[in-house]
């Protein structure tokens, strides 16, 4: 199957709100989608405990971040369709800005050309 | 920031939010498991890959439940589940470790209540801190006390001089009344009090029904007025709201009533039950006498002005008075304090006695559950040290025990609440004459002082054992638990030093217990100086208006004397003016003609009783020389005069008293020749004994008397109460009988203070000593059990038993012998600031502090012999059998 490494629990943590909202921004998804969108957006690189994306999405939901709802899936199976709020979307793009200084500056100690990485993050 | 009241909503419906999360992991799973099966994977093992890929379900649901909580709570409540759980397991234990703090709460939360109420609070008139009271002095005193009562040309003086410094006002408390028989009530003797026109207003009062006094009701010319008390207004007006404008005979004079004061007003005096105007009703000589002492000065102090400056003014203007007036009665001197002070001076001794007594209690509590504690955590050692070995951090058992003292001390709080309630309202009900005892009622100061009291009673209890937790013995204890040779040294340690602090304690408690003890029981045998058993007292006053003549009283005195007389089972009567322990009852300054004349200024001041001929042998006080008064010295044939023994040994040192003279301008102009010497005779019981002098009681100068009539052996001298009641209602229907009690009782009223302050610290003494008690036993049955496999092997190698008993009962003993001395230390110390509650006694009284040495040393042996016996019977097999 081709696994990756996978990554340690810490560092996925900070970073899988993120994702979250990132995804649900393109538009409402369930817990499956948005496990196999952020799977396959990062090339199998991230393959996300499904699990761990629960307890993340019910916190977002409690800061007010994401609304839910119970909707039909694609296969017309019943399923819990999370949204992005007014305030998941401001919150998206300070924690965009603030991930993309912090990739730069990792990138910049790490020696490495910082447009090669930034811009594949930074492209959208 | 923002976690808590967005989580509120999720913590309350986490149960729901929980089955929620279910249905969601199971669509997820389907999803997953739909897309393998899609894929073409076999259903079972496409559920399989999903769940895989999932992860564990449990953990999604355990963290989220986690994240739903707020940990500091979640953390109490089962700390508090666990503790509730540990406790219920050992209902003894926990019974009594509530018990014994409920005790001391409870004790310290009553007496702190009366502190607080009586001592500390504001009198309940406006602006109280402004009020003072002001009194004459001497720079040599020859009175009990300093503070004296003021003469009303005195006051006068006084008044003009600090017109701007302090509003100033009269009360003359110690006055009574008859009350005439009217509107079918019988005729009633009561206590009132004479006070200058503006005295409500100094203190800022005013009639709840009709006016205040005016400056023109307070002058001879005036028509006579009296303000009544709520009570008396109640009782026998039964609360009339057209009293107001009313005539009432007092001692036989109308007097308008135009006032009734509110219930809650009662100065000077509780049992005050009218006050009428000093200028109308006082003698018209008092209200301008500078040598008789009639009246105690209130004051309020002007804005800006203080006590001391006011009382440099008066006693300024004192020193004058005396410069114009030498003559003997006159003070030199003035001083003031404050009002609350001078209600409260009398208790303040007694109640801080009381309050630093329950907190040694409380402390005694404190300690003892602190070694209950430890001897739990003692027991419970290995199983710490294993959560410990399995990363339960120190803070986790710390905390463990702290909630565990907590809700032990909390729930002694309650019921200590509970104890104060009860304790407070007994209070209220005996008849302590505590000052200011309406004042007393819990409330929510109180209900603070539970809460402190508890949470820092708790800490303690909590923190102290908790202070063996080492993190470094862990190990040590983990071994030593699996053989118990030298194991839990610094857990005894530590209980022997709270054993010794609980016994040093004690040994105070003890100390201050013994001392008030002894006093009162010296107190209660003191010999009055005349027969005191099966006597009946009861007193009553001749009112001038119908019998202003010296031959109407003494015609009164002699029938009233002859008809009790006559009484079947009245062994003798007599009467006095005042009669042993009844108090104060007036004191003269006379001289000596014989002798050479005094420094100007100075008198020789006497108690001055007026006796009938029969009375000292009706209260077998001893004749020592000369005789008693005859029944013809009477009325202008009356000039002699009795001293007793002291006044004849102080005054006529070395030479026959008899056929000497004495007198002063407080009895007339005449001179008394002494004819007689009788034994001394306590004015009050608690007081020591002064010089007399009697004179005739049928000369026909007393109003204001007592009647004291001893029973025949074998009656009951009670049961001449009503017959003798009937014969004053015969010879005068309007004359009524005040106190009728016999002398044993009137002598208790004395006491009374005393013997409850000797009880209740007794009471709080045993107490202390029970716990010490148990406290030690619990300690060496816990070193004993420690010591259980060393004891069997000492056994084992041919120690003999009473060998083993001495190493036992010494191990017990140290602590104790320790605190026995530290506590005599500071109890030598502590019983000092309790000379003042003690009647003739110094606090360093060997025989208490030897008797409690030995109780303590008895206590401790019996409470030690027990665990030291059982150490010594240990069958050395079974012993180390039981490793």
């Amino acid at each position: 199957m081709g696994r990756n490494e996978p990554l340690s629990s810490d560092m996925l943590k900070g970073t899988l709100d993120m994702m979250i909202l990132r995804t649900l921004s393109t538009g409402d998804a369930h817990g499956h989608t948005i496990a196999k969108v952020i799977e396959r957006t990062s090339e199998d690189v991230l393959e996300v405990e499904q699990g761990s994306l629960y307890p993340a999405l019910h916190r977002l939901e409690d800061r007010g971040w994401l609304s839910s709802y119970w909707g039909a899936s694609e296969n017309n199976r019943k399923a819990k369709y999370y949204r992005l709020t007014a305030a998941g979307r401001r919150r998206l793009t300070l924690e965009a800005s603030r991930w993309r200084q912090m990739a730069r500056a990792i990138a910049l100690v790490m020696g490495e050309h910082a447009s090669d990485h930034v811009t594949g993050e930074g492209a959208e | 920031m923002s976690w808590l009241p967005m989580n509120w909503r999720r913590i309350l419906q986490r149960r729901r939010s929980d089955r929620d999360l279910a249905r969601e992991i199971a669509a997820h799973l389907n999803e997953e498991r739909a897309e393998n099966i899609a894929r073409g994977i076999s259903p079972e093992e496409a559920l399989r890959r999903a769940r895989i890929k999932f992860g564990t379900a449990r953990r999604v649901h355990e963290d989220l439940w986690q994240q739903n909580s707020v940990a500091p709570f979640e953390n109490l409540a089962r700390d508090l589940r666990y503790t509730l759980r540990t406790l219920a397991r050992t209902p003894g234990f926990t019974l009594t470790a509530i018990l014994v703090m409920a005790l001391g709460i409870g004790a310290t939360t009553a007496l702190f209540t009366v502190v607080r109420s009586v001592l500390l609070n504001p009198l309940p008139y406006p602006q109280s801190s402004r009020l003072v009271s002001l009194y004459e002095s001497e720079t040599v005193s020859h009175s009990p006390s300093p503070w004296m009562p003021v003469a009303a040309g005195v006051f006068q003086e006084w008044q003009r001089a600090t017109q701007n410094t302090a509003q100033m006002a009269l009360v003359s408390p110690w006055q009574g009344y008859n009350v005439s028989a009217t509107g079918g009530q019988l005729p009633e003797s009561i206590t009132a009090a004479w006070v200058s026109w503006n005295l409500f207003r100094v203190l800022g009062i005013q009639p709840a029904l009709g006016r205040d006094f005016l400056a023109s009701d307070d002058q001879l010319s005036a028509a006579a007025t009296a303000i009544l008390s709520n009570s008396f207004w109640k009782r026998r007006f039964a609360a009339d709201p057209a009293i107001v404008g009313k005539t009432i005979y007092l001692d036989a004079k109308p007097h308008t009533v135009i006032g009734v004061m509110p219930s809650s007003f009662d100065y000077p005096w509780a049992k005050d039950q009218l006050w009428t105007p000093a200028g109308h009703d006082a003698p018209a000589d008092l209200m301008s006498a500078y040598g008789d002492h009639n009246f105690y000065v209130t004051a309020r102090l002007a804005r800006g002005a203080t006590l001391a400056g006011l009382v440099n003014q008066i006693d300024t203007v004192q020193r004058r008075v005396k410069l114009a007036h030498p003559e003997p009665p006159v003070h030199n001197h003035a001083v003031g304090r404050s009002l609350l002070d001078s209600t409260v001076e009398d208790f303040k001794t007694p109640l801080y006695a009381l309050l630093a007594a329950t907190i040694c209690v409380l402390l005694i509590a404190c300690l003892n559950v602190a070694n209950l504690l430890v001897a739990r955590s003692a027991a419970r050692q290995r199983d710490l040290a294993i959560r410990a070995a399995l990363g339960g951090t120190r803070w986790r058992l710390i905390r463990e025990h702290l909630t565990e003292s907590l809700v032990l001390s909390i729930a002694g709080g309650a019921l200590g609440l509970l104890f104060a309630w009860a304790a407070l309202a007994w209070l209220q009900h005996s008849k302590i004459d505590i000052a200011r005892a309406q004042e007393i009622h819990l409330d929510w100061w109180a209900l603070a002082v539970v809460i402190v009291i508890s949470g820092i009673a708790g800490l303690a209890a909590g923190l102290i054992p908790s202070l063996g937790l080492h993190a470094g013995q862990l190990l040590e204890s983990l071994q030593s638990s699996s053989r118990s040779h030298s194991g839990g040294r610094s857990r005894a340690q530590l209980r022997k030093a709270l054993l010794t602090a609980e016994v040093s304690l004690t040994v105070v408690l003890l100390l201050g217990a013994g001392l008030l003890l002894k006093s009162y029981q010296q107190l209660r045998t003191r010999d009055l100086g005349s027969a005191a058993d099966n006597i009946l007292t009861m007193q009553f006053a001749l009112p001038d208006a119908h019998y202003s003549e010296p031959t109407q009283k003494v015609a009164f005195f002699a029938q009233l004397l002859a008809r009790v007389r006559a009484l079947p089972g009245v062994a003798a009567a007599g009467i006095s003016s005042a009669l042993p322990g009844e108090g104060w009852g007036g004191d003269i300054l006379i001289d000596i003609p014989e002798h050479p004349p005094l420094p100007k200024g100075q008198g020789i001041d006497l108690m001055h009783r007026g006796a009938d001929p029969g009375y000292f042998a009706a209260l077998q006080i001893p004749l020592i020389r000369g005789r008693y008064f005859r029944n013809d010295e009477r009325l202008d044939h009356g000039k002699v005069a009795i001293i007793s023994e002291s006044t004849a040994k102080q005054y006529f040192p070395g030479e026959d008293p008899i056929g000497r003279h004495l007198g002063g301008s407080d009895v007339g102009p005449k001179y008394y020749e002494i004819i007689g010497v009788v034994g001394d005779t306590r004015w009050k019981i608690t007081q020591p004994m002064r010089p007399t002098v009697y004179l005739p009681l049928f000369e026909g100068h007393y109003g204001g008397v007592g009647l004291a009539v001893r029973g025949n052996p074998g009656v009951d001298v009670e049961s001449l109460a009503l017959p003798i009641q009937k014969i004053f209602g015969q010879l005068d229907p309007d004359l009524p009988v005040a106190n009728v009690l016999t002398m044993q009782q009137n002598i208790g009223v004395d006491t009374l203070q005393d013997q409850f302050n000797s009880i209740l610290v007794l009471a709080f003494a045993i107490i202390a000593l029970v716990l010490a008690a148990v406290g030690l036993y619990g300690v060496l049955s816990y070193l004993v059990t420690q010591r259980t496999g060393e004891l069997g092997i000492r056994i084992a190698l041919g120690a003999q038993r009473p060998q083993i008993m001495r190493l036992t009962l010494a191990d017990g003993l140290a602590p104790v012998l320790l605190g026995l001395i530290l506590g005599l230390a500071g109890g030598a110390a502590v019983v000092r600031l309790l000379r003042e509650m003690l009647y003739g006694m110094s606090p360093f009284d060997w025989n208490v502090f030897t008797t409690v040495v030995v109780v303590l040393a008895l206590t401790a042996a019996c409470a030690c012999l027990i665990p030291a016996w059982r150490a010594s019977q240990l069958d050395p097999a079974q012993a180390l059998r039981n490793e």
